[in-house]
C-alpha cells in the first residue's frame, strides 16, 4: 500500500473507507478490550484520562468526580466497544469514525503516561534495543493513525 | 455530531449561589506532551464551535504558553465544559475568573 494513498476517505455516500492491512487490524484487535478491562480500576495509567476539575477544592473536586465520573466510563466503554466490533470493517459512518478517534486518543492517553512520553521523547525516539521500543513503536503508530482519523472528521465539521 | 455521551447538566444545591450570585468561572486547557495538535484543535472546534483559525490559536497558545482560558461562565457551565474536555482526554481545569 502506498504511503501516500488517503488511509481514510470518504465515500459519496457520506460512510468512510478505511484502508488498513490486515497487519493493522490485527495489531489494533486487541488494544480495545485491554484499555476496557483497565477502565474504573485505579490504574495510575488512567490519572489523564480523569484529572481534576479543581485543582486546589478537593470537596468541589469529590463533588464534580461524584457527578461525572459514571458518564465519563459509560462514554469511554462505549466507543471502545464500537471500534471493537468495526475492528475489521471496511467501512465506517461518521459516528462509528468518531468512536475510533475517541478510542485511540484514549489508548495513546494510556500508553504514553506508562511510557512517561515527553515532547523531546517523542522526537527522539529510544533505540531499537530500549526494552520501551516496541511499546513506543505501538505508540507512534496510533499517533499516525489518529491524524489520519481528524483529518478525514475534522473535513466534516 | 455527538461521540461520547455528554454528561447531562445536573441541579445541585449550590450556597456559593447566595453570596456569590454572578461569579464567572474559566476553563483552562493546560499543556500535555501527549495530545495531537491537531487533534486539541478538533476538539476545539467541535466542543465550541469555534472556527478554525480560533481553535489553531487557542491550540498554539496550550503549546507555547503552557494554558489557555478556552472558555468561561457560570460554575455549571464550566463543570459542563470541563466533563466535556475530559470525555475527549484533555487537561483542562476550572478556575473563579
Amino acid at each position: 500500500m502506498s504511503a501516500l494513498a488517503p488511509r481514510i476517505d470518504r465515500r459519496p455516500d457520506g460512510r468512510f473507507r478505511l484502508r488498513l492491512t490486515s497487519e493493522e487490524r490485527d495489531l489494533l484487535r486487541a488494544l480495545p478490550g485491554q484499555l476496557r478491562d483497565l477502565l474504573g480500576s485505579e490504574d495510575p495509567a488512567l490519572r489523564r484520562l480523569q484529572p481534576p476539575a479543581y485543582e486546589d477544592d478537593p470537596e468541589r473536586e469529590a463533588e464534580y468526580r461524584r457527578m461525572v465520573r459514571d458518564d465519563l466510563l459509560r462514554g469511554r466503554r462505549s466507543a471502545l466497544e464500537v471500534m471493537e466490533s468495526t475492528i475489521d470493517a471496511e467501512t465506517l459512518d461518521r459516528d462509528q469514525l468518531g468512536a475510533w478517534l475517541g478510542s485511540i486518543n484514549d489508548l495513546r492517553l494510556v500508553l504514553g503516561t506508562r511510557l512517561e512520553v515527553t515532547e523531546e521523547l517523542y522526537e527522539e525516539g529510544v533505540p531499537e534495543d530500549d526494552p520501551r521500543a516496541p511499546a513506543f513503536a505501538l505508540y507512534g503508530y496510533l499517533g499516525w493513525l489518529e491524524e489520519h482519523l481528524v483529518d478525514a472528521l475534522a473535513g466534516e465539521l | 455530531m455527538s461521540l461520547r455521551t455528554a454528561p447531562a447538566e445536573v441541579e445541585r444545591p449550590d450556597t456559593a449561589d447566595v453570596d456569590e450570585p454572578a461569579r464567572l468561572w474559566l476553563v483552562i486547557v493546560w499543556n500535555d506532551p501527549i495530545n495531537l495538535m491537531s487533534y486539541v484543535t478538533f476538539v476545539f472546534q467541535k466542543l465550541f464551535g469555534y472556527p478554525r483559525p480560533k481553535a489553531h490559536r487557542l491550540m498554539m497558545q496550550v503549546h507555547t504558553e503552557g494554558k489557555a482560558v478556552v472558555s468561561s461562565g457560570s460554575q455549571e457551565r464550566a463543570e459542563f465544559d470541563c466533563s466535556r474536555l475530559h470525555a475527549h482526554g484533555l487537561w483542562a481545569t476550572m478556575q473563579p475568573g
